[in-house]
């Protein structure tokens, strides 16, 4: 709460509306990262918002996740530049070891695949975004390598 | 070797940091701004220059700042614009990642001249890291007196916040942009009014990109007629170029806008040419939305002329034989590459993007993206081709932002140039599925040097 006060306190008195975008982004990191009709009605009492405020906002945006998702999901680009490079070939592959295509998660929850457009890392095609971070110059060893890593990750959290 | 002003410093160790940025000479600007100079006089400066907005417009940024509306009693707003998001374009990312704190100088040195207290750097919510590195080098200048209350002694107060997008093309459009940080769906405004009037929350705006901020910091500290002489004609100064596609050498370059298409591409100190001994087939010279050239095209104008990497040189012969140097996302294709997919998937991204406000852009971008799709897929018609291009002629010019132009070039332009390969995938369905067209006769005309 003290973070979202923080927020609002950049923003001219009543423009409480401003900090819509940052403070979903943090309702969505804390609540299972997607927006529940629950989360979303929860951030519209905080910054004193009509819910359809919330949600006209939630959906337009396409970094706000309105069904559940995997804790690891792979956001792959595939516009042009990464195209040229075989992003294809990257979204086949990680069909092929997880047996997921573009909106699809997982069995066990471990991993969504999402195919997203253009990320601004195009000098370094292929490339996806995992959680905060992007990931780029892929290969097949590389997605192999990154899957392994996510599963350690889960089972010493577990 | 080209003068460097941006990055010149950028892989100094430790940069980032304030201590060593300040080491190397940083924030000598705001010091001469604010103690030497008025905030017309810096405006004045930034006029000389010519500096032209490096997201992709590139209109006059001093003239940009005069037109700002300085009504009494009401606050003014410097939004730095790094929504970066036309695909082929990682500029303004390299400069916040490497060297943040020439961002953050020249914010505070653009804000003393807009009367801006207030300065908001809108993000895209993907750079989630960089908005870290932005926020750290924002403490460490508040921190040793270059942000806050009384900077200086001069009597300018200035804070300056980092703003987080969430996915959306469209906010890097400005009225977008500034209705993303109002907390709304980002659909741009009818202008006029212009920000410059009425931006955000009603009040009197500029928005302008990463690197054009960036670049008032050499502007102020080496004078206006200075930065002018760099360059030639109305392209002065520097200008950041991110290379991508099939290149040896990929990467965020800065030239000095005199060098030649064919030198940036092959010489070892740019691109490095094109790998594994392909030839250069075609090129979009300045992000997705600008018009893609035959390799004859892009290296000589439609004279015989050799083409210069500035924007007179890249617009020599509009869009008939010309394109635009636009963000700078220069995105090359070897001969093996198909010119009908690529502009599909720059369809879909546009198809994507659209904030849906005007039904020729939300409409007409879907038929583009499944019409090319079919072409794409061998289950075209000829006909397709002619709808094609009678949709994107729909397009251009009935929108309200530039998003919809923007979509309709690349697809104008990969006809206009690369007709018979359209045509290709009608009459050969079953090899379209197999097999790329390969280089056809575009770059036939002239001598392509071998990367």
């Amino acid at each position: 709460m003290n973070e979202v006060q923080g927020i609002i306190s950049r923003y001219p008195q009543g423009k409480q509306k401003s900090a819509l975008i940052p403070v979903l982004h943090i309702a969505q990191q804390e609540f299972g990262g997607w927006l529940s009709t629950e989360t979303m009605d929860y951030v519209a009492s905080v910054l004193q918002l009509k819910p359809i405020e919330v949600y006209e906002v939630a959906t337009f945006y396409s970094m706000f996740n309105l069904k559940p998702v995997g804790r690891y999901m792979f956001e792959v680009c595939q516009t042009g530049p990464c195209m040229l490079n075989g992003s294809d070939e990257i979204v086949k592959y990680i069909y092929d070891t997880l047996g997921i295509k573009p909106g699809e998660t997982t069995a066990d929850g471990l991993f969504t695949l999402k195919t997203v457009e253009c990320l601004g890392a195009c000098g370094y095609a292929p490339m996806m975004q995992q959680g905060k971070h992007y990931r780029e110059h892929l290969t097949r060893e590389k997605i192999d390598s990154i899957i392994a890593e996510c599963r350690n990750a889960a089972a010493a959290s577990n | 070797m080209g003068r460097k002003l941006l990055l010149e410093k950028a892989h100094v160790e430790n940069i980032r940091l304030y201590d060593v940025y300040r080491q190397q000479g940083g924030y000598r600007s705001v010091e001469k701004a604010l103690k030497s100079m008025s905030p017309d006089q810096v405006t004045e400066e930034v006029k000389k220059s010519g500096l032209r907005g490096r997201g992709g417009a590139g209109f006059p940024t001093g003239m940009k700042w005069s037109f700002l509306a300085k009504p009494e009693g009401v606050p003014r707003y410097l939004v730095v614009n790094a929504d970066e998001s036309e695909p082929g374009t990682f500029k303004d990312r390299y400069l916040m990642e490497f060297i943040p704190h020439l961002l953050i100088e020249g914010m505070i040195t653009a804000s003393f001249a807009l009367g801006s207290n207030t300065s908001f750097i809108y993000i895209r919510g993907e750079y989630a890291w960089i908005v870290d590195i932005l926020e750290q080098a924002i403490a460490e200048a508040k921190h040793n007196g270059w942000l806050g209350k009384n900077i200086l002694g001069s009597g300018f107060d200035c804070e300056i916040y980092v703003q987080r997008g969430a996915g959306a093309y469209i906010c890097g459009e400005e009225t977008a942009l500034i209705e993303s940080l109002e907390g709304k769906r980002g659909n741009p405004r009818i202008k006029p009014p212009f920000p410059a009037v009425k931006g955000l929350w009603d009040c009197p705006t500029v928005v302008n990109n990463v690197e054009t901020i960036a670049a008032v910091v050499p502007i102020i500290n080496e004078g206006g007629e200075e930065y002018a002489k760099i360059g030639v004609g109305k392209s002065t100064g520097t200008k950041l170029i991110s290379a991508c596609g099939n290149l040896n050498k990929p990467g965020v370059y800065e030239i000095d806008m005199t060098i030649s298409v064919e030198e940036f591409i092959y010489s070892d100190e740019y691109c490095g040419g094109i790998p594994n001994g392909k030839k250069l087939k075609a090129c979009i010279p300045g992000g997705s939305s600008v018009p893609i050239l035959p390799a004859n095209l892009l290296l000589k104008t439609a004279k015989g002329e050799t083409r210069y990497m500035n924007y007179e040189s890249l617009a020599d012969g509009g869009f008939a034989t010309g394109s635009m140097m636009g963000s700078g996302g220069f995105i090359v294709m070897d001969d093996t590459q198909c010119v009908v997919k690529h502009t599909y998937t720059l369809a879909r991204f546009y198809r994507h993007e659209s904030c849906g406000q005007c039904s020729p852009c939300r409409e007409g971008t879907g038929w583009m993206e499944k019409i090319l799709l079919n072409l794409e897929n061998g289950k075209g018609k000829m006909s397709d081709i002619d709808l094609l291009w009678d949709i994107q002629r729909k397009i251009e010019g009935n929108t309200i932002c530039p998003l919809g132009d923007a979509a309709a070039w690349p697809v104008a332009a990969a006809i206009r140039h690369f007709r018979d390969e359209f045509e290709w995938h009608v009459t050969n369905p079953e090899d379209a599925l197999r097999r790329n067209y390969g280089i056809g006769h575009y770059a036939d005309p002239i001598h392509v040097p071998v990367g």
